[in-house]
């Protein structure tokens, strides 16, 4: 069995990692940052994703697209009011999110899955060998729909996605490793767009989840964007300049705002520098801690309602969990860690680094799937409330929130008009009574029923919620036991058909990349050449003659005029000449400086060879 | 959807022969010859899937314990590697050990169960108003109406407030009163005292009564969720574990 990687598909960061020897890993990449930005840049000269679309985010602020996650599984509707903080273009329409990027739209979960390859691409060569199965980790309070986005960003990224396990209960298993002592533990798990909160009980290696709670729209984004706010008022106030515009000055703003905060968890005050200088001013501002922990604290309460609702559900009062965990890059901020230690009365671990623990846990339970791991079980729970539309609008609950998965609930469905064939079904996610307050997940349509009177068919439907919390639904009518065929119109995702389509784009994208790496690659190569052609020339004029001269400046010219082409075999091939026409300028450079060396006396030796 | 309907489910039926090797399995949840993962539908009921008693008085650590032994057998992450067939049970074997497990964990559940196996699937139990609070809710309805006509005054909200602070206290009496009925239902199934006829009388009593006050709590819960709303606070707050 190849290996399985686990991954943690974050907001702010994604990793990958993996089981050595029942030791997990996290995987570097080639300059040994285990943190791979979620960002991706649409940029004229391809697609680029991590540090490098970061980088640019700046420069390019509209074909940058970052912190995804919050819009995976989303409708135009559910998004629109954040729409102003992200400086991108999302499409208006009713139903699933889509980005607009110079001349195409893109869905998250396509976002999502360049985001996914880079971290195959890396495991790949860490590993040397291909990698196509993983465990990819989701916010606990993920719904379907969310979950559903998820593993469809797995498939047109090439991976075989064998489980999606919650971001908390990875955590969890990380801990469970060496650290946990059995009992009950509170898993607060506060990332960059998303908080979760599980409470399992431990023993004997079983990881029961009891309970769990969340705000899949709350996070250290929204602390960046509380500063922002404030920034942006200050920067009314002292310069009269309204920002809120200006989408390049606002991508400034909340990277100084991001990095300032992180100072704060060590220092207690800081100084935010911002160049505005099309502006005409340079913006400065001192923060203290206290200041920055007046702007968060409306958020951070909101993350403490959860942790009671969790607890009721667990049975449990706050004091009688025996650990708190902390996960997720928010967890640094100390207030944070202030109103969770006096929820809890207790100190929480944090000894396992908050950004790589969910990627650990993600790697033990690919382990555990392999077979690797016999001893540890993970028993987790579904977020919400699983439901169908019934008469007035009411949704009737099939299988409660925080039940064990996975679980499943049979309905028996009829006609109400004879010679029906088709029936029709909503099916929807929530904890509210009434249809329009909750989620809508999907419309399943059962078709092929036998024209009969109304109210004689018996369709019996299962609904089953797998290991993964995502819903299948399977039906028959009971008369014949024929199965019936269901066709799913998925309210804010993609349909099979989609997601096939995106596989394919995806492998013709994957081809142009390639090209446009391989474009890249060759300009930069005639770079160094023509870079080395220039200082040998103006080194080695006077050893050769007038007609090498002109012919090597002919071919640099050539060169020149193919490096701001796009073809790349003109681009290699004028590379080619040019070395050809230096050759016998190399050789006498090379020779005059050998005479040199002689007569210095190894003076370069003794102060050093450079790298290069 | 009651539980007792979800319990549908479980029925006793012949199974033999192994699915995959056509040889005897005796009631075994893998085949003795291929060790392949038998559907699990010999379990009469949810706490047969335990080898429990059909009684209301039950040890929860023992219950747990079950159920991770169940897990450790049926869960899907153990099947990862097995053939799609094998999965299928898994994924069916667990889901129902889950439910079980969840149903009888929980008091009140247990209880509706119970009523559903011996009475046959019933839709639910309708909430039915405390005969004794009929007054004192058509003024609660009253005020909630008032609530939504226009925001809340100070006095009002207060009135609000204390009023469900009465009714979740009045819910937890009657949660009180159905762990009281439940003792007396497990010392008619032990006991073998009284004459047939007297213990089916008893029996139908107290799943009567049983009723009554599962019927009243709904009732309870349903206003009390209301309340929450009028107040402008999440009803899940003061929902207890289950919702139904």
């Amino acid at each position: 069995m190849s290996r399985i990687v686990g991954i943690d598909l974050g907001t702010t960061n994604s990793l990958v990692a993996y089981m050595e020897g029942g030791f997990p890993r996290v995987i570097p990449d080639a300059e040994g940052h285990v943190l791979l930005p979620s960002v991706v840049g649409f940029t004229a000269d391809g697609i680029l994703v991590g540090d490098a679309a970061k980088r640019q985010l700046v420069r390019n602020p509209t074909r940058t697209i970052y912190s995804v996650k919050r819009l995976m599984g989303k409708g135009y509707e559910d998004v629109k009011k954040e729409l102003r903080y992200f400086p991108f273009h999302v499409v208006p329409s009713d139903e699933v999110v889509k980005i607009r990027v110079a001349d195409r739209e893109v869905t998250p979960p396509e976002v999502s899955a360049l985001i996914l390859r880079a971290l195959k691409e890396r495991a790949e060569a860490h590993l040397g060998e291909p990698v196509t199965k993983a465990v990819i980790t989701v916010p606990a309070y993920f719904n379907d729909s969310q979950r559903q986005a998820t593993k469809d960003a797995g498939r047109i990224a090439g991976l075989e996605v064998l489980r999606i396990v919650n971001e908390p209960t990875a955590a969890s298993l990380a801990y469970g490793l060496h650290r946990l002592k059995e009992g009950t533990v509170a898993v607060y798990d506060l990332g960059g767009g998303t908080f979760d909160i599980s409470i399992l009980r431990v023993k004997d290696g079983i990881f029961e989840v009891l309970a769990t709670n969340g705000n899949t729209h709350l996070g250290g984004d929204d602390f960046d964007r509380a500063v922002v706010d404030w920034l942006l008022a200050d920067i009314k106030a002292r310069h009269g300049a309204d920002l809120r515009a200006d989408l390049e000055a606002l991508q400034e703003l909340r990277l100084g705002a991001e990095a300032a905060k992180c100072r704060l968890s060590f220092e207690e005050r800081t100084v935010l520098t911002i160049p505005l200088p099309q502006h005409g001013f340079t913006y400065r501002r001192e923060i203290s801690r206290a200041e920055l922990e007046t702007l968060i604290e409306p958020l951070v309460q909101q993350t403490l309602g959860p942790c009671r609702l969790a607890l009721a559900d667990a049975g449990l009062s706050a004091n009688a969990v025996d650990e708190v965990v902390l996960v997720g890059g928010s967890t640094r901020v100390p207030l944070v860690k202030r109103r969770v230690q006096e929820l809890f009365g207790k100190t929480p671990h944090s000894q396992l680094n908050p950004d790589e623990v969910v990627a650990v846990g993600a790697a033990v339970q690919a382990d555990i799937l392999a077979g690797g791991i016999t001893n540890m079980l993970l028993l987790d729970v579904t977020p919400l409330s699983l439901g169908i539309e019934t008469l007035g609008g009411v949704m009737s609950v099939l299988t409660p929130r925080n039940m064990t998965i996975p679980t499943s609930a049979k309905e028996l469905f009829t006609t109400s008009v004879d010679g029906q064939t088709v029936v029709d079904m909503h099916v929807l996610q929530g904890e509210r009574e009434l249809v329009k307050d909750n989620r809508s997940l999907a419309r399943f349509e059962l078709s092929g029923i036998d024209p009969m009177p109304a109210g004689m068919p018996r369709i019996e439907v299962t609904f089953l919620i797998d290991a993964n919390g995502i819903l299948q639904v399977n039906a028959r009518e009971l008369r014949t036991g024929k199965a019936a065929s269901i066709e799913v119109k998925p309210s804010y995702g993609l349909t099979d058909t989609e997601v096939e389509r995106m596989i394919e784009e995806s492998f013709v994208h994957a081809e142009e990349d390639v090209a446009s790496r391989l474009l890249i690659e060759a300009r930069n190569e005639a770079d160094t050449v023509i870079r080395a052609t220039e200082r040998a020339l103006g080194q080695g004029s006077g050893l050769i003659g007038q007609e090498e001269t002109a012919q090597i400046n002919g071919a640099l010219a050539a060169l020149k005029a193919a490096r701001d082409g796009s073809d790349r075999d003109a681009i290699r091939a004028a590379t080619e000449r040019l070395n050809q026409a230096t050759l016998h300028l190399a050789e006498v450079l090379m020779d005059s400086a050998l005479k040199e060396a002689l007569t210095a006396k190894r003076v370069t030796e003794a102060l050093g060879k450079p790298e290069r | 959807m009651t539980e007792a309907k979800r319990g549908e489910g479980v029925t006793r039926s012949a199974r033999d022969l192994c699915w995959n090797c056509q040889s005897e399995v005796g009631g075994e949840y893998f085949c003795p010859q291929c060790v392949k993962v038998q559907p699990a539908s010999v379990w009469s009921d949810y706490f047969d899937v335990f080898g429990l008693p059909r009684k209301l008085g039950l040890d929860l650590e023992e219950l747990q314990r079950r159920f991770y032994d169940w897990s450790r057998k049926f869960h899907p992450d153990l099947f990862q590697r097995a053939t799609p067939e094998e999965q299928a049970i898994s994924l069916e074997n667990s889901a129902l050990v889950n439910t079980a497990y969840r149903t009888l964990r929980d008091p009140i559940a247990r209880v509706e169960y119970l009523i559903g196996l011996e009475e046959g699937a019933v839709k639910g139990i309708p909430p039915k108003a405390p005969l004794d609070l009929l007054e004192e809710m058509l003024l609660v309805q009253e005020a909630l109406e008032g609530a939504k006509a226009s925001a809340l005054d100070a006095q009002t909200q207060k009135r609000l407030t204390d009023e469900r602070a009465r009714l979740a206290e009045r819910r937890r009496a009657e949660e009180e009163r159905l762990l009281d009925v439940s003792r007396e239902w497990d010392a008619l199934v032990e006991g073998s005292s009284a004459a047939s006829r007297d213990r089916d009388d008893l029996r139908r009593k107290l799943l009567d009564r049983m009723k009554g006050i599962l019927a009243v709590r709904a009732y309870l819960t349903t206003v009390i969720n209301d309340l929450s709303d009028a107040l402008g606070e999440d009803s899940q707050t003061h929902v207890s574990h289950r919702r139904h």
